[in-house]
């Protein structure tokens, strides 16, 4: 059924949140031996203070992957404060030998890359295609858009032939990054003393309105959408547009047997409301929204649409 | 930085208030199109292109400047709006345009290469790494920095790159990274970086429920007052949320900057300008400021002793810091 629709691949974004070190590293060898998965990132994006507990882990991780035949990209932070922050997204920028290409989260790493081939983040602002068309002239092959775009800004994007587009399909959607962690002022702490609590939330902080309302989700310094991203019936009309690249964010439930829904949706094998309702068993903690492809606030849950998969215009 | 060089950049929401600015002693104005080229693209606000060419020459006229705010990021598949925004605001004389959108600052350079850039708080720029990496690309001349810096970082800034500072020195507070910020576009569809719009009133609604009053945005409630409690503007991030157990203000209290007390300390850090928040403020808000901010650098020039002024009365909220500058914000 998905003849006329060019290959897309399936992505697993980097782990945003703070896990044990060993829970991080056994989740990368289980999706290198068992996820019908393309590309997998890895690396630190949310918080500088948590690279050292891991970073031992991030060479076997991406060799292990690399072994099972999986593209491995090497994230890089997203936002950078200190002096030292920026010297590290500038290292693994400008470190060609680890044989691995990199994502880049900040817009000035793009510079640090001198055209070498590269991926952009969903951190990056590229909104439109004047700013596509910078980072493909710096080198950027690949770019995962933001989440707030709708189809819309997609089309056009997809459509024009600068870089791959991806696109998150799966998972807490990223949504503010601040100098402040709000894990640490939920405790009383401050960020330099913060005790690393946020590992205490291996799927992000639940907020809530006064109202008992579930709202947010907050990762350290990132704040996140309380409801998890599901474009499972968004899929093949995403390929049409031309978008190649689904990413998928890891969370604490089944990523392996998630990644095998997203795989046969794309595979033509599986009915999106079937697969859906596959997804709802498996995350049953898990409450979905498609707003923001649709044009809509992005909590919103888009069932029902007038004919066409989603507006393809502006509002 | 000697405080004689020290430039005071004042919000113009409307034509009049542009002259109630530069009568109250702005050095800069600065203001937008009424569209969403500009991050407060707000119903009443901005100016058309007739108004924007005589708030120039009334500005100019009195020996200020006009900085025109294109600080959105573009519609993918319609540029020309804001393409046509640059270019108006350079025929029609603008002293600088303030960018964030990679895009629009290389579309900027190459087509306006005479045009004083700006680098926009929107592009988020707050290390020596980033804020180069717009001058050399972009040829950007100043930068306006995130207001989640402190003194010594800022100073720290002024000294390392080659470029002219801007910060806030009163009014709102951004918590987030800004333009990097989609909790306004989840909660109700409007994103401040494609709309030009944070929380607008069109989606705000005041519930009374028994002795209480609920603020809303859309669907969520983002505070609850008393009935003897006035009821603040539900901007998102300065809401009172659940978290961990415990209700609090999770991401920050509701309250503005005034730096009027530190600005010795921010022109000796090498701060080119300040920039006073509040386009979508009246005109009894931009003379008060401008005037309390006027007297402090020029009491400071001349080597006296700054007056005591007190804006707390226009604060929104009522309550002000400087903590973001100074002490043990994060």
């Amino acid at each position: 059924m998905n003849g006329a629709r060019p290959e897309a691949a399936l992505t697993l974004g980097p782990v945003l949140f703070h896990w044990n070190p060993e829970r991080w590293r056994d989740f990368y060898f289980k999706i290198a031996d068992e996820a019908d998965i393309d590309s997998v990132y890895v690396g630190e994006v949310v918080c500088a203070k948590r690279l050292p507990s891991y970073e031992k882990y991030i060479a076997p991780v991406a060799e292990r992957l690399s072994r099972a035949g999986k593209e491995v990209v090497l994230s890089s932070l997203a936002l950078a404060l200190s002096a030292r922050e920026s010297a590290a997204i500038a290292a693994l920028a400008e470190d060609d030998a680890s044989g691995y290409p990199i994502e880049i989260n900040d817009m000035f790493a793009a510079a640090r890359l001198k055209g070498r081939p590269h991926m952009v983040g969903p951190f990056v602002n590229c909104y439109n295609e004047g700013t596509l068309a910078f980072l493909a002239r710096m080198g950027a092959v690949r770019v995962a858009l933001p989440a707030e775009l709708p189809a819309a800004a997609i089309a056009p994007l997809a459509g024009a032939g600068l870089a791959e587009i991806e696109i998150q399909a799966f998972g807490r959607m990223p949504l503010a990054l601040s100098a402040r962690c709000y894990h640490a002022r939920s405790r009383g702490l401050s960020k330099d003393g913060c005790q690393y609590v946020c590992a205490e939330d291996p799927d992000g902080m639940d907020v809530e309105t006064m109202d008992g309302t579930p709202f947010l989700a907050v990762n350290g310094i990132q704040t996140m959408s309380f409801r998890y991203a599901n474009l499972l019936r968004e899929l093949d009309p995403l390929r049409a547009l031309g978008v190649t690249r689904f990413r998928l964010w890891p969370q604490g439930c089944d990523m392996v047997a998630v990644a095998a829904l997203f795989r046969a949706v794309l595979n033509g094998t599986l009915d999106p409301e079937a697969a859906s309702a596959q997804l709802a068993d498996l995350v049953p903690e898990a409450e979905f929204a498609n707003g923001y492809v649709h044009g809509r606030a992005g909590h919103a849950q888009v069932t029902e649409t007038d004919g066409t998969p989603f507006p393809l215009s502006w509002s | 930085m000697s405080a004689a060089d020290v430039e005071l950049v004042c919000p113009a929401g409307t034509p009049a208030a542009l002259r109630t600015a530069v009568e109250a002693g702005a050095d800069c104005v600065y203001l937008g199109f009424r569209d969403e080229t500009n991050a407060r693209n707000f119903p009443g606000l901005n100016f058309s292109r007739p108004e924007l060419a005589d708030g120039i020459a009334f500005a100019h006229e009195r020996g200020a400047k006009v900085l025109v705010a294109i600080n959105t990021f573009p519609k993918a598949g319609r540029p020309d709006l804001w393409h046509r925004a640059i270019d108006d605001a350079a025929r029609f004389g603008a002293d600088a345009v303030i960018l964030a959108d990679v895009g629009l600052l290389d579309y900027a350079s190459r087509t306006h290469p005479d045009l004083r850039l700006h680098l926009s708080v929107q592009a988020s720029a707050s290390s020596v790494a980033a804020l180069n990496f717009y001058r050399e690309a972009f040829g950007i001349r100043r930068a306006v920095l995130p207001r989640v810096l402190t003194l010594p970082e800022i100073a720290a800034l002024c000294r390392d790159v080659p470029l002219e500072m801007e910060v806030f020195v009163f009014g709102g507070l951004c918590v987030m990274a800004e333009g990097r910020c989609s909790l306004s576009s989840y909660a109700c569809g409007h994103s401040p970086n494609i709309d030009g719009a944070c929380s607008p009133a069109q989606h705000v609604h005041y519930l009374e429920r028994g002795d209480t009053i609920q603020s809303r945005l859309d669907d969520f409630t983002i505070n609850t007052f008393g009935s003897g409690e006035p009821a603040g503007y539900p901007t998102l991030c300065k809401g009172r949320f659940e978290a961990n157990g415990k209700l609090s203000y999770l991401f920050e209290e509701p309250t503005s900057l005034n730096t009027l007390a530190i600005l010795p300390e921010l022109i000796d850090a090498g701060v080119k300008a300040f920039k006073i928040e509040g386009r979508q403020r009246g005109r009894a808000y931009v003379a008060a400021v401008v005037k309390g901010f006027r007297q402090t650098v020029d009491a400071i020039r001349r080597g006296e002793t700054p007056p005591v002024i007190d804006l707390g009365a226009i604060t929104e909220g009522g309550r002000q810091t400087a903590g973001v500058y100074k002490g043990n914000w994060r």
